[in-house]
């Protein structure tokens, strides 16, 4: 069902740790030695790539200056992360990546969903496939061509122009991208426009296992097809809802910085800001390391925090849950 | 069973709902071909839909004449290629060592690899890091710091836990080592989820651009597509500040000198890295959907 369910099962297999001590350590040497060869090399480049960052996070207790260890930097404690709190610019930047993942994630798991439910529900083979294929495209093209797509669209000269002033909905051609206040909105139906299509996917292959009889029975009882939708699709998917549910909101804190750098623009900054874009201000370009790490770790404890708490509460409401 | 009036008013919004998506999925890229494929200075005028009034290809004789994007392109395939064969290959063989049952380190190397698919350390510890290893302004940058991920591990070792035991018993009791079994037995049995990963590694690395922005923005020539297409559209966002609908038309206006526009090449570059994905795009379509499922992994 899950990565984590599969890797913790392995616990109850033959040959559990419990019965390690018992073992000849030279023994193990020698018939897994090749193993070890074949994996330990990847896990100490792990350890170093992806957990050696995590030690970097010493520097938001200090005035980290380039040139000098780790070790040989001033420490001031928790300054940076009180200098970070008394930040209005911090609490902007909270209010947007919030305010946007928030919109992305119900935006993009309702058209995903109707989407499925709507393809699950054509019995047309061709029309049905046809709708699929399309609707992956822009899943694998990146956020850069999508951005451009975008402001192709929404550009001065582009269809949407176009049509609001062919059709006399507005006296002037508007700039879509300028207007601070629709800022969060392109973002979240730009999103859809990327993802609906292939989130639908595991929605769709959550309905295909539902019992047919179920449908058979409702028609049986005379259910029209909404009815049929909500009491027996819609209970179908909720599993699958929660879990991907509970992913999300693990990502809530992230927004996804691309898509807000590639479509923002100084006149939006103030609505467009995320955290990563912040990190990246402060850090790397105004280069307040330790304050910019500081921030960085609030997002990462946040971020766990969501996931463990979305955790608990999906598994006291007896929902399946991730761990 | 009869079609009664909820049916058919449902059906047809259906299809009207369906086939809005695929026009509103497919519209962008068809009127940004046309824009590309338009006159630079006939596309001032508006009205480009999706097809060219004017056709020209000037719009990509300048986007490619650039010397930046020569570099692009090789870095773009290199980074590519490169990290599709040694990810997919590294990342497989953990995910083999992971999938023997009797290895000791199996539940303590998971754990790890699970750890990281929800903590990172961060965007500026990150950044110090890579650079004391020499990561800074460097080609090693693209593939070596996601050598093996979590995630197409799990895949992997799922899928070589559904294949049969037996070839791997009769071969270790002929005495060969686990890693002839690796290189000789599981390997070709694994070649379809191989092929998703390795597809699933090409399109990241292709479409990837933050990591050239982060690390390497200072060498032309580790440059990639994908980024010098960012900065193009970087500066199109740049030059939107600060002005009124007005300045956005006058500036257009100044540029009628030149035989092209930033928008003209910018619709020809977007065609230009789009094209690759587009092109392996059906083997795409059939290979993820098939990973999602065989992987069993889902989110």
């Amino acid at each position: 069902m899950n990565p984590t369910e599969s890797t913790f099962s392995a616990q109850h297999d033959a040959l559990a740790p419990a019965t390690l001590g018992r073992r000849n350590w030279s023994s193990i040497f020698r018939n897994q030695g090749v193993l070890m060869l074949m994996s330990i090399p990847f896990l100490v480049h792990l350890l170093v790539f992806r957990y050696g960052p995590i030690f970097g996070w010493v520097m938001a207790f200090q005035r980290y200056r380039p040139g000098r260890g780790f070790l040989d930097q001033e420490w001031v404690g928790l300054l940076q992360f009180q200098t970070l709190f008394a930040d209005a610019t911090f609490y902007r930047v909270l209010r947007n990546t919030l305010a946007m993942s928030a919109i992305k994630l119900v935006m993009g798991t309702f058209f995903a969903i109707l989407v499925a439910i709507l393809i699950n529900e054509t019995r047309n083979r061709p029309f049905k496939r046809t709708v699929q294929t399309i609707s992956y495209l822009p899943h694998f093209i990146s956020w850069v061509v999508a951005a451009n797509l975008v402001l192709e669209v929404l550009g001065p000269r582009g269809i949407l122009n176009d049509m609001l002033v062919g059709l006399g909905l507005t006296q002037e051609r508007v700039l879509w991208m300028g207007r601070p206040e629709l800022f969060w909105w392109i973002i979240g139906w730009s999103h859809v426009w990327k993802t609906a299509g292939f989130g639908a996917i595991i929605y769709l292959a959550a309905m295909t296992s539902i019992d047919p009889q179920l449908y058979e029975a409702a028609d049986i009882d005379g259910a029209g097809r909404l009815q049929r939708i909500w009491h027996i699709t819609l209970p179908g998917i909720k599993p699958v809802f929660v879990i991907l549910l509970i992913l999300n909101i693990g990502q809530l804190m992230e927004a996804g910085f691309e898509q807000q750098y590639l479509m923002q623009n100084s006149l939006v900054m103030d609505y467009s800001e995320v955290f990563t874009i912040y990190v990246l201000r402060y850090g790397l370009q105004l280069q307040r390391y330790s304050f910019a790490a500081a921030a960085g770790i609030f997002r990462s404890a946040v971020s766990i925090a969501l996931i463990l708490g979305a955790n608990t509460v999906a598994k006291r409401l007896g929902q399946e849950t991730l761990m | 069973m009869k079609a009664t009036r909820e049916d058919l008013t449902f059906d047809t919004l259906k299809v009207l709902f369906l086939l809005g998506l695929v026009v509103v999925t497919l519209y962008p890229f068809i009127n940004v071909l046309a824009v590309s494929l338009n006159d630079p200075m006939d596309t001032i005028r508006g009205g480009i839909t999706v097809w060219p009034r004017q056709f020209s290809i000037v719009s990509y004789q300048d986007a490619l004449s650039g010397q930046n994007m020569v570099v692009a392109a090789r870095n773009s395939v290199a980074r590519t290629v490169v990290s599709a064969i040694v990810q997919t290959f590294a990342t497989a063989m953990v995910a083999y060592t992971l999938s023997r049952r009797e290895y000791v380190f199996r539940i303590p190397i998971a754990i790890i690899y699970v750890i990281t698919m929800y903590v990172d350390g961060g965007l500026i510890p990150t950044y110090f890091l890579y650079r004391s290893l020499g990561m800074v302004n460097s080609f090693h940058v693209y593939w070596l710091p996601g050598l093996t991920t979590a995630f197409n591990m799990l895949i992997i070792r799922t899928y070589i836990r559904g294949l049969s035991d037996s070839f791997i018993e009769s071969a270790k009791i002929e005495g060969a080592n686990d890693f002839w079994i690796f290189m000789r037995i599981i390997l070709p049995l694994c070649v379809p989820v191989l092929a998703t990963i390795i597809l699933f590694t090409s399109v990241w690395q292709w479409n990837y651009w933050w990591d050239t922005f982060i690390f390497n923005s200072s060498r032309v020539n580790l440059t990639t597509l994908q980024y010098e297409l960012m900065k193009r559209l970087a500066s199109a966002n740049a030059a939107m500040s600060g002005t009124s609908m007005a300045d956005a038309f006058s500036r257009a206006l100044d540029q009628a000198g030149n035989q092209v526009t930033p928008r003209s090449i910018r619709a020809a570059m977007t065609i230009i890295v789009s094209l690759p994905i587009i092109m392996v795009y059906p083997f795409l379509q059939r290979y993820f959907v098939h990973g999602l499922t065989i992987g069993g992994v889902k989110g």
